[in-house]
């Protein structure tokens, strides 16, 4: 799909054993500028791990990883080891890893609805809270590799949604590849160009659609279809099925999205034609 | 003016103090007290060293303490016990071994109360020297490893994530913490170090409200714990090293009085190194 140069990271059958057990194994993953990798699969299944890899927090114990020499990378880490001693503010989180203007900070945190978060201390935020402000850190980076894992973790429903139109956004402003850790399927179908399905090894992958029909995924998860469509009729007028029809909201199902119904622009619904090719929108 | 046992002791023990006050934050921040513990009960294996090879203390003290924290390192990438047991092996091991070698070598003489609780009114300008220096140097390696330091010390994933090494990071830390016991040995003994880097420091944390306001806190209630410890360690005929701690610890009392709310316990601090 695309040349090897311009990949922002890439492992290579890659796998990592620790204490004589093989944590997951023979990952083939790369993500490129502009693209949405999501990596699902159940508690246990290598997920963190993989993503570790593709940062080089771990070295892969067989395989390669590699990622783009001087490859500036955002991470939003599933929590954080943040001690009740420690007077940590949203501002100086902001500040962790890099040197940034006040209206560096607010603007990020703007850009995630944390804006109003800028004086509280770290330690006082709820986790939906939390995930915004780290997101926003990650972002203030200007990052060229993002890595999310499960940014959307103690999100309340509407938020959750909030925070992928977001991570779409970030992908189209920002130009930068995701990777993207998530358990909540239903949506990670809509936000992503590519889907890896892992099981302490690669059990499926392919465009959200390819995924949403592969026996290997339903096999581990169940069928998950349904939740799917609940999730945008939520907050759109129409939803994209998995298989590329388009359901309006009054529960009539076409084709294409373009129509009478339509009142919501959707660049950024991958599944919307059968090849899971992103319109440009 | 060095000339008077108590204005050396004044001066030593608050250059220690001083050192101790931020490094104690980030043992705090980390939950590493009892790493610290393991270090200063290592030093005993230092003085025993230092005796039995006739080197100057300090520098036993601290190459034994260096070992010991890169010993530690290896081991915990190992993942052949849990951080806090191998803590507690370490420990005690090398407490053991310096009270057995003391007791094989007949010809010396040595003070185990003073080492175990310190004897800062004894102190000579070269241990100032040393002190001062030591300190020096301390402090200014950890402005430089600062940011570095704080960041993996919130999220060692994020720091390694976004390139910042913080295994390097953590080891520079762990050998800094080994100097300043090294320094502190003298002034407060084996068994009361951890006292001095962790006391200033929680008491500081009520009146903070930014990481680095924290170490500047916790160093100058450090020096006053030290100097209103000599006080009355004079005045009531009290031994120094204990009393320097037992003034902390009435600082940190007074630091959790003055108006501000029960300090809450949130669910984070259940991990904590200490049993």
């Amino acid at each position: 799909m695309t040349n090897s140069d311009t990949r922002l990271v890439q492992l290579d059958r890659a796998g990592v054993r620790k204490g004589g057990e093989w944590l997951v194994r023979g990952v083939d993953l790369s993500v490129s500028p502009g693209e949405i990798v999501t990596l699902i699969g159940p508690n246990g299944s290598g997920k963190s791990t993989t993503a570790k890899m593709a940062l080089g927090i771990l070295s892969p114990s067989e395989g390669r990883a590699d990622r783009k020499p001087g490859l500036k990378v955002g991470y939003v880490p599933q929590k954080l080891a943040i001690d009740w001693t420690l007077p940590l503010t949203v501002t100086r989180f902001m500040r962790l890893t890099n040197p940034l203007s006040d209206a560096e900070c607010r603007a990020a945190l703007a850009r995630t609805g944390a804006e109003r978060l800028i004086h509280s201390q770290m330690r006082t935020l709820s986790g939906g809270e939390m995930q915004r402000v780290m997101l926003a850190r990650a972002i203030a980076r200007n990052p060229g590799l993002l890595v999310l894992d499960e940014p959307v973790q103690g999100v309340d429903y509407a938020g959750e949604i909030a925070i992928y139109d977001l991570i779409s956004e970030i992908r189209k402003t920002l130009g930068c590849g995701i990777l993207m850790i998530s358990h909540d399927l239903h949506v990670v179908m809509a936000a992503a160009d590519q889907v890896i399905c892992l099981n302490g090894h690669v059990c499926c992958r392919g465009t959200p659609s390819d995924v949403s029909r592969d026996d290997r995924y339903h096999a581990l998860f169940g069928n998950r279809r349904n939740g799917a469509i609940a999730v945008y009729e939520h907050y759109h007028d129409h939803v994209h099925l998995p298989d590329g029809k388009v359901r309006h909201a009054d529960g009539s199902v076409c084709s294409s999205c373009s129509g009478e119904h339509h009142h919501h622009s959707h660049g950024d619904a991958p599944a919307e034609k059968e090849d899971g090719i992103r319109n440009a929108g | 003016m060095l000339d008077d046992f108590f204005t050396r002791a004044l001066i030593a023990g608050i250059g220690v103090a001083l050192v101790a006050g931020p490094l104690g934050c980030f043992i705090i921040w980390r939950r590493m007290a009892y790493f610290g513990d393991t270090l200063s009960h290592a030093a005993l294996l230092g003085v025993a060293l230092s005796l039995l090879l006739n080197v100057n203390t300090t520098l036993a003290v601290g190459a034994v303490s260096i070992l010991l924290a890169v010993v530690l390192m290896a081991l915990r990438r190992s993942d052949t016990l849990s951080s806090d047991a191998l803590l507690g092996l370490l420990s005690h091991s090398a407490l053991a071994l310096g009270l057995v070698c003391l007791a094989f070598m007949t010809w010396v003489r040595v003070d185990l109360l003073g080492l175990l609780f310190g004897d800062i009114l004894a102190v000579t300008p070269l241990d100032i020297a040393m002190i001062y220096g030591g300190g020096a140097l301390v402090l200014t390696v950890l402005v430089v490893i600062w940011r570095r330091l704080f960041a993996a010390t919130v999220s060692p994933d994020l720091a390694a994530g976004e390139g910042l090494k913080p295994e390097q990071t953590e080891l520079i830390f762990m050998l800094l913490t080994a100097i300043v016991i090294a320094i502190s040995l003298k002034i407060i003994g084996a068994l009361l170090i951890t006292a001095l880097l962790i006391i200033p420091a929680a008491a500081a944390r009520r009146l903070s409200a930014s990481p680095e306001q924290m170490a500047f806190i916790a160093a100058l209630t450090g020096a006053a714990a030290v100097v209103g410890g000599l006080y009355s360690s004079l005045t009531y005929d009290t031994p120094s090293g204990p009393s320097i701690v037992v003034a902390a610890m009435a600082l940190f009392v007074v630091s959790l009085v003055p108006g501000v709310q029960i300090v809450r316990r949130v669910r984070s601090s259940t991990k904590g190194d200490r049993p």
